[in-house]
């Protein structure tokens, strides 16, 4: 028997996982076709959901599939198919000089400082104390009961602060996306109702 | 045992790496939504990632919010991206310079 400790499944749910984000993501930026992006979106999305199953966050993992895969991709795709931007673009045209290879530097460094610092602190935050104080972790159905006490009594003012954020969105949402009418449609409109 | 922590810190930090560069190559704006989305699911694996080695509910509460500010964001987002292209016919952001001082 070899020195690993975890169970191969848990290992296999990695792999999996590991495997459907990034391979999703490569898709997202390197589609020319915003469609085919999106879908890759989905496929990443999912990716992540594995994830959050495999960690014990069952609940985030069903708001994953159900807000972003459901929701938010379709607004997407909804967005694309309405502009009629699903055609392929010009992705070989540079047109900053070197940005790509700086931008490359760029990320290769922000990633490795990432790793860096986390190997240096040994994959854990500084603060342990909060172990101590914040309710503990379980998983199956007692994650979500454990979730929703968390979100109604220690972040209720969080919770009540997107109830209005949500708001403010769709009213500015509507707002963005309403056409203002010209005179003369105004007055055909009008003649109608009357 | 579940796998270590380290693991999905690591795909959590190549999944930001990705969203990060498309981001500052990709042109059109819709993609880079998506890029935002991308870096915005890594961090949010990372809380997850945290809450279960520390044991603590409050990274995955966080991870919550986190989403719905991401649903609030993309549906302002959107609507003006749809607002521009009515004017200008395109969703490049090479093409939006009206700002510029």
């Amino acid at each position: 028997m070899i020195a690993v400790s975890y169970a191969w499944p848990s290992i296999l749910v990695f792999a999996a996982a590991a495997l459907l984000v990034v391979v999703g993501a490569l898709g997202v930026i390197g589609y020319k076709n915003p469609v085919h992006s999106a879908l890759s979106l989905i496929m990443t999305l999912f990716g992540v959901a594995v994830a959050f199953v495999a960690q014990q966050a069952d609940f985030l993992a069903a708001v994953q599939i159900i807000v972003y895969a459901g929701a938010i991709v379709v607004l997407f795709l909804f967005v694309i198919m309405f502009l009629g931007v699903d055609h392929k673009q010009h992705v070989d045209v540079e047109p900053l000089i070197g940005q790509r290879p700086l931008a490359a530097i760029g990320v290769v460094l922000t990633v490795g400082g990432l790793i860096a610092l986390m190997a240096e602190s040994h994959w854990v935050t500084g603060v342990k104390s909060v172990v101590t104080s914040g309710t503990s972790l379980q998983s199956g159905t007692a994650n979500v009961h454990q979730l929703g006490t968390a979100v109604f009594t220690t972040y209720l003012f969080a919770f009540e602060a997107t109830a209005a954020l949500l708001v403010i969105a769709v009213v500015g949402a509507v707002l963005l996306a309403r056409r203002e009418r010209s005179p003369h449609e105004a007055a055909a409109s009008d003649e109608v109702d009357a | 045992m579940n796998v270590p922590a380290a693991w999905y810190l690591v795909l959590a930090a190549i999944l930001f790496g990705i969203g990060g560069f498309g981001f500052l190559t990709r042109r059109s704006a819709l993609i880079m939504f998506m890029c935002v989305e991308l870096m915005l699911n890594a961090v949010n694996l990372t809380f997850v990632t945290f809450a279960r080695t520390l044991g603590d509910i409050g990274g995955q509460a966080t991870v919550f919010f986190v989403m719905v500010v991401a649903a609030a964001e993309v549906t302002v987002g959107l609507g003006i991206v749809v607002a521009v292209f009515r004017r200008r016919t395109s969703t490049s952001v090479d093409e939006l310079s009206e700002l510029k001082g």
